[in-house]
């Protein structure tokens, strides 16, 4: 399907990090410093906002995965949070388990799903990959709200415990303790997406992104690939999606819907596609946003969020992360050669 | 028997919804290259707009159909002009998701200012009745938006395949470069199709108006059904969209009537199965190796 009116260009993606290339240990400084602000959290705002901005942080992430690394748009990555959502609920309620085991069973059936999922979307790519993933979720969301007797339907799952051996009462008087308890497989999460963008197989998924036909010439499986990254990416999402639900202590046919599939989009484009750490930015604006918008009693919150997208893809399409390591990048480069003349 | 004729009607008259809103959204990806998210919004404002309508002057369905028609042509030219037309150069997602952000506003706006409830639109005045076949007792309502749309969709096909517009249309699909270079000027005709295919939309939403709940969210799922439709009958092809609009109305209904709580997985199912099959949609033409 070339047969546009005009001709397309790739994905406008913002440059690469040009700042940490030449210096190295900045690197680790702006890690220390992540880690700190993420550790910091929750003495500045409400712990369990900070837990939401946390997991849809590593939503962002894993849906940037795909995007930003490999140039494919899921539309349907609510389908991974919300089944882990629910999964993780279903372990915790009938096991009893503690919630950390619990979350990562999640994370496995997000996996699982994504096996099927990715095999068939993966034969499709660009925006048909786009719409199959977005039908993909939907079914999963129809046969959440039918299946009733295990999903609870649309009152979704009531009363999903916190357990974590002698330190259940703890984190469930405050949700102070629980936002540290739970960090963990936030972090593990991130660890995993920066260990996947920065290795081999990241290679070839940036090369797969520039240049499919290249990179399938050079000898490597496109498609497996994708599945692999695909599945990857939906075990993130699933572990965000599993903190979700045990923070909330419910699951609901919200983590499903295509609006939550929309909404992670959203994030990870205002942060930046193919920032990663654009992710949490994102995450932190919009989730921050929403809580300011839902306590003042406005309802209506899409009109400002959607504003906020038409305005980000028609005018800052880099994201705040990207806008701003070009901004800086180009300023380095500016005053390098003002040095360099003088 | 009587129970599969009824289905088989609903089917027909559901498809009728799916084959119109499908049809203008493949006559904009065909022409622009766009995949309108807020193609369901549009279809969601045609039905709230007939409503309105209804409330504010007193002017029914017959009224209705071509005042809304025309205003969402207009919507759709503003939508175009205002957005849609500065991203046309970049990769297609990028209006995939600008449409995605434009339906995010539209919908909260009307749920804001209208509600979530749904607002009363009654079957218009001659269909109201039932029609007796034989043992089978059809809505005459259902008969006239399954020959309605079958017919609106012939005529559609008519326009594209008799007219010259209609052929510049078709050229411009096929081979942007190729008609300009023989003359044509495509840019000319960029904004008036994307004003059709929303007039589709918006269409589809008014008849759709006296058989559901009129409501902001009537839209979003039936924007997932449409990808699944231009999925299943090749997004490129505007006969694939209207067969598979109609083929998944049918499996809907009949799915509705035999399968129960279930019917609507099973259009997914279908999808994957046309995937599977012929990953490029029954009617679509193979993607060029990516």
């Amino acid at each position: 399907m070339s047969s546009q009116l005009v001709s397309k260009v790739d994905v406008d993606l913002p440059d690469a990090p040009s700042i940490t290339a030449q210096r190295p240990y900045l690197r680790w400084v702006g890690m220390a410093v992540g880690l700190l602000v993420v550790l910091a959290l929750p003495f500045f705002i409400y712990p369990p906002v900070a837990m939401d901005i946390a997991a849809w942080a590593l939503f962002a992430i894993s849906v940037d995965l795909l995007l930003g690394y490999t140039g494919l748009l899921s539309f349907g990555h609510a389908a991974f949070w919300g089944t882990s959502a629910y999964t993780t609920g279903l372990i915790a309620i009938h096991a009893g388990l503690p919630f950390p085991v619990a979350v990562l069973g999640g994370a496995v059936c997000a996996m699982i799903l994504a096996v099927p999922t990715g095999y068939l979307a993966v034969r499709r790519t660009g925006i048909y990959f786009a719409m199959v993933t977005l039908a993909f979720a939907q079914m999963v969301y129809f046969i959440a709200n039918q299946w009733r007797s295990v999903t609870g339907g649309e009152n979704g799952l009531q009363g999903v415990p916190k357990n974590l051996g002698p330190l259940t009462d703890l984190i469930n008087q405050d949700p102070f303790y629980f936002y540290y308890a739970a960090l963990p497989l936030i972090l593990i999460g991130v660890v995993i997406a920066w260990r996947t963008v920065n290795s081999p197989f990241g290679r070839v998924l940036v090369a797969i992104r520039d240049n499919p036909a290249r990179a399938r010439a050079l000898g490597y499986d496109v498609e497996r690939y994708k599945i692999m990254v695909f599945v990857i990416s939906a075990g993130l999402a699933g572990l965000a999606g599993g903190v979700f639900s045990a923070s909330h202590g419910f699951a609901s046919l919200q983590e499903l819907i295509w609006t939550t599939s929309g909404k992670v989009v959203l994030i990870t484009v205002l942060g930046g596609i193919g920032t990663l750490w654009g992710g949490p930015v994102g995450a932190a604006l919009v989730v921050l946003l929403e809580d300011r918008l839902a306590s003042s009693g406005f309802n209506g919150i899409g009109i400002i969020t959607g504003a906020i997208f038409v305005i980000i893809v028609l005018a800052f399409r880099h994201g705040i992360w990207g806008t701003a390591r070009n901004g800086i990048g180009s300023w380095l480069r500016s005053r390098r050669r003002a040095r360099e003349d003088a | 028997m009587t129970a599969f004729i009824q289905y088989t009607l609903q089917g027909l008259a559901l498809g009728g919804f799916y084959a119109l809103a499908a049809l203008g959204l493949a006559v904009i990806f065909g022409v622009l290259g766009v995949v309108n998210f807020s193609h369901g919004a549009c279809y969601m404002l045609g039905a709230v707009g007939a409503a309105l309508l209804l409330d504010a002057t007193g002017l029914g369905f017959w009224a209705a159909l071509p005042i809304i028609t025309v205003a969402m042509f207009l919507f759709g030219v503003l939508l175009e002009r205002l957005f849609v037309q500065w991203l046309l150069r970049l990769d297609p997602l990028y209006n995939f998701l600008l449409t995605f952000g434009i339906t995010l506003f539209l919908v909260d706006f009307v749920k804001r200012r209208y509600g979530v409830s749904s607002l009363p639109y009654e079957l218009p005045a001659g269909l109201q009745g039932r029609v007796n076949v034989g043992s089978v007792s059809l809505s005459s309502y259902q008969i006239f938006v399954a020959v309605f749309s079958v017919a609106l969709c012939l005529a559609v096909w008519l326009l594209l395949t008799k007219t010259r517009v209609g052929m510049i249309v078709r050229a411009s699909t096929e081979d942007a470069e190729r008609s300009r270079a023989l003359g044509i000027n495509v840019g000319r005709w960029v904004t008036p199709v994307f004003g059709f295919g929303i007039a589709l939309a918006g269409l589809a939403g008014v008849l759709r108006a006296p058989t559901g709940s009129v409501n902001a969210d009537m839209g979003s799922f039936f924007i997932i059904i449409l990808f699944a439709v231009v999925v299943i009958g090749g997004l490129g092809s505007i006969l694939g969209a209207v067969v598979a609009g109609f083929l998944v109305g049918l499996v809907e209904a009949y799915g509705q009537g035999y399968a129960g709580s279930f019917s609507q997985v099973l259009i997914f199912v279908l999808m994957a199965v046309v995937i599977l099959v012929r990953p490029s949609g029954l009617f679509g033409r193979e993607e060029a190796a990516s």
